[in-house]
């Protein structure tokens, strides 16, 4: 692109055209916004305290999830194993749980396995350079086959006292878990805005070469990335596993391409270097919603799916209009 | 006067915000050369692909072969005849030449490709008069020739108009005298070119009529006959202007000693480098494209590892030398691509101009927003950048811009040892201006510049010394002050042939 076509940041004059970039730049809160209203209108029993709190609630793991994968897709790679992280963090949790007998050390675990286990994906990323699509798409076999390792495929449930209270306890009426959910999207959003470290994945994801050059360490970033993924697959596992009190292999299936579609539905660029956190958390939640309204309007559920495809599909057509004519 | 392929009666773009074209006419005519010059950002690009069909205009009337046209996109451009070869060259790098030369028009029955698409291939090469071996993959070819597949890609599809953007941008001296000896064949055999480019005497030398744009609008249409280059950049300027270099700076005494001294480095694409950097001074490197030149940059920048020899910097030998540790000691480069090196295009101005030198607007890893607004500010002030709005997406400036936005990452760390490659590459008139200012500027404030430019003029305009590199090493040194520019291509050039005697 030679032609100095400068991108309008501000509009003063509302066109079709500004109109157009607004809702390709805002499309995922315009959608939340109208699915809220609808909702709200529908159901007088949509916008109560409990409801609201539920939704959260049932979505956090998810949010957190959709939250660090953000940093892994800005910085131009993918995270494809969160599912099977998540997965042996539960497991492992319920195993030490069941062994020690240790409420505190069993929850503790999964975030620390999470993040070895993120950074073993970065390792295979940066040092034996193997794409992070496959890397952990590969990983994610591995890490499923030691989940079904820990449990020898069975279901090991935890009888422990306490053991519950972080996935359904609450304090004023708010779950743990939405405590923990903004307190991480709240410091994640910091580091992704406010650090060196933050600023590193946005050079990272958008011009690798040119990053490196600053003195960025690209594979650092990278492993960092990972890391980072690893351990909020594995607070969410915390989270998921004191719900049930019990650990399974298959815990969590689905986790992985649910995020990476929350991420790239809040507008979040396939293409590295440019997105934000708050964008998947609309994700998150716009997906959720749908399905909520689902249940509370009394569709038929079998459409659920449909439904969300397409508006996934609506939602990134629309972030490519006018790309191309830049 | 031969008839008119097309016309363009009016015709405006819009992007966004910025209005690129404003009721332009244009008339290009049956084998002619046609010249569109003017600034980065004056609408010259924005002319030639609409002639191509990329960008259809927003208002205006578009004439082709005198019958106004409704619809215009690259297809019924390319059915009209006309193609467009872009700057950055869009051949699919792992297909043999003749794959790519037929990519989108394959002989093919049923969509099973025929065999012996090679007598229609030698029949190109014979019309275009080339030396390729169409079983060469594309990746392997230098840019020249990359260029020449381009061109008989477009005489496969019958094209009666081609549009070069900057064609000569990434060539040699003797490449573009080559691509403007092909250019002259199309015209004799009645086909027309529109030849995009800011090298000014590349256009006087090949172009029959020139069109001169400034801020979206012509200036005139003239034939090349009646430009002269001060001529023509009075026109792209709207004042006269000639390009002058700042004084040259005075040597500096041998018992200085030396900020950076390379010994015998060696790296894996360059070897046996020796030279000192002292400061205040200004050393050129003077070399043909891919002579090693930039091979040499990367070396003392800390982007290629050091396999051999030894580098002193400030009296202390350094070792496990990389970017980082560079930067950090002070030593940095300005890249020669700053799409692909230098900048992140989807980010602010801000952002990237504090990248590089993060640590210095921030507190234990956390950024201070408000110092790196106003670093970065001040930066842009300081290099008058336009827009000078830091918020901006770099990849949305024009080259000039963009090019001091480079810059000012750069220097936004206050280096010791800077080293400057390619630096007005794609910029125009004004902006090189600044740009020459700036680097005598770093000289005079005792920083050590290493001075990179294919335009040899400018190395030898500003350099207090100069080296001459070939076959990635250095060769030799010269008195820039002494040395013209064609006597520099001469020695340069036989350099060359003596290496290649010995190798």
């Amino acid at each position: 692109m030679t032609t100095a076509t400068a991108t309008p940041t501000r509009i003063s004059r509302i066109t079709p055209a500004s109109a157009l970039l607004f809702l390709r730049d805002y499309a995922v809160l315009v959608l939340l916004g109208i699915i809220l209203l609808v909702l709200a209108i529908a159901t007088p029993s949509f916008f109560t305290f409990a409801n609201i709190v539920n939704i959260l609630n049932q979505n956090a793991p998810l949010a957190i999830i959709a939250v660090a994968g953000t940093f892994v897709i800005i910085s131009g790679s993918f995270d494809l194993s969160t599912a099977a992280i998540y997965a042996v963090c539960s497991v492992a949790a319920a195993w030490v749980a069941v062994a020690s007998g240790s409420v505190v050390l069993a929850l503790l675990m999964p975030p620390v396995i999470g993040m070895l286990l993120g950074a073993f994906n970065g390792f295979s990323v940066t040092v034996l350079r193997v794409h992070s699509f496959l890397a952990t798409l590969a990983s994610s076999l591995i890490f499923k086959a030691i989940a079904v390792l820990i449990t020898g495929g069975a279901l090991i449930s935890v009888p422990l006292d306490g053991f519950s209270e972080l996935g359904r306890g609450r304090i004023g009426g708010v779950f743990y878990s939405v405590i923990i959910l903004f307190i991480f999207i709240a410091v994640m959003w910091f580091v992704l805005n406010g650090t060196v470290y933050g600023r590193h994945v946005f050079a990272v994801g958008g011009n690798q070469d040119a990053a490196q050059l600053s003195g960025v360490s690209v594979d650092r970033i990278k492993v960092a990335v990972f890391a980072v993924s690893g351990l909020a697959a594995g607070i969410a596992a915390s989270i998921g596993v004191s719900r049930i009190a019990s650990g399974q292999p298959q815990a969590g299936e689905g986790l992985e391409l649910a995020a990476i579609a929350a991420i790239i539905l809040g507008g979040t660029s396939i293409n590295g270097g440019m997105g934000a956190v708050w964008r998947s958390v609309a994700g998150v939640f716009l997906i959720a919603l749908i399905g909520n309204g689902f249940d509370i309007l009394g569709f038929n559920p079998q459409l659920k799916n449909l439904v969300t495809g397409v508006i996934i599909l609506a939602a990134v057509a629309l972030a490519a209009v006018g790309v191309k004519r830049r | 006067m031969s008839t008119a392929i097309v016309e363009l009666l009016g015709a405006s773009k819009r992007f966004g915000g910025t209005q690129a074209l404003n009721g332009v006419d244009l008339t290009l005519r049956k084998g002619e050369v046609h010249a569109l010059v003017g600034e980065n950002g004056a609408g010259k690009s924005t002319l030639g692909k609409i002639v191509a069909g990329l960008y259809a205009p927003d208002s205006g009337e578009l004439r082709v072969d005198g019958v106004p046209v409704s619809r215009w996109d690259p297809i019924r451009a390319q059915r009209a005849g006309i193609v467009m070869i872009a700057q950055e060259l869009s051949l699919v790098s792992q297909l043999t030449v003749e794959q790519n030369v037929f990519l989108g028009a394959e002989s093919s029955r049923l969509g099973v490709l025929k065999r012996g698409t090679t007598d229609r291939f030698r029949a190109l090469l014979e019309l275009a008069e080339f030396d390729l071996d169409p079983k060469a993959p594309v990746g392997t070819l230098s840019i020249a020739q990359q260029q020449k597949v381009e061109i008989m890609r477009a005489l496969a599809r019958k094209a009666r108009v081609i549009v070069m953007d900057e064609p000569t941008s990434s060539l040699t001296a003797h490449e573009t005298a080559q691509l403007h000896t092909l250019i002259r064949g199309l015209r004799e055999q009645n086909r027309s070119i529109v030849y995009v480019s800011h090298f000014l005497d590349a256009v006087l030398e090949v172009a029959d009529t020139v069109t001169i744009m400034r801020d979206g609008v012509r200036v005139r249409t003239a034939p090349a006959a009646q430009e002269t280059k001060s001529s023509m950049v009075e026109g792209m300027l709207g004042r006269e202007l000639s390009v002058t270099f700042p004084p040259r700076r005075p040597s500096v005494n041998e018992s200085v000693p030396p900020l950076l001294t390379l010994e015998g480095v060696t790296t894996a694409a360059a070897h046996d480098i020796s030279l000192q950097i002292r400061p205040g001074e200004i050393v050129g490197l003077l070399g043909l494209v891919g002579s090693g030149r930039s091979e040499i940059a990367r070396a003392i920048a800390g982007a290629d590892p050091i396999t051999g020899g030894r580098m002193i910097y400030r009296g202390t030998e350094v070792s496990r030398w990389n970017t980082r540790k560079a930067i950090a000691s002070g030593v940095v480069m300005v890249p020669e691509d700053r799409h692909a090196q230098g900048l992140v295009l989807e980010r602010s101005v801000k952002e990237n101009i504090s990248l590089a030198f993060l640590d210095r607007f921030s507190t234990l890893g956390v950024i201070s927003s408000r110092r790196e607004r106003a670093g970065a500010q001040e930066l842009a002030d300081a290099l008058s950048m336009r827009p000078p709005r830091i918020g901006l997406d770099v990849g949305g400036l024009s080259g000039g811009n963009q090019q001091k936005a480079l810059l000012g990452k750069w220097l936004v760390g206050e280096p010791d040892v800077v080293i400057l490659d390619e630096p007005t590459r794609g910029v125009d008139i004004g902006a090189k201006a600044t740009i020459y200012r700036l680097i005598a500027d770093l000289a005079e404030r005792g920083v050590g510049v290493l001075l990179i430019s294919s335009e040899h003029e400018e190395v030898l305009a500003l350099s207090t010394r100069a080296h001459t590199v070939s076959g990635g090493t250095i060769v030799g040194e010269i008195d820039p002050a002494t040395l013209g520019v064609s006597d520099l291509l001469a020695h340069l050039f036989s350099v060359d042939l003596t290496i290649g005697a010995t190798a």
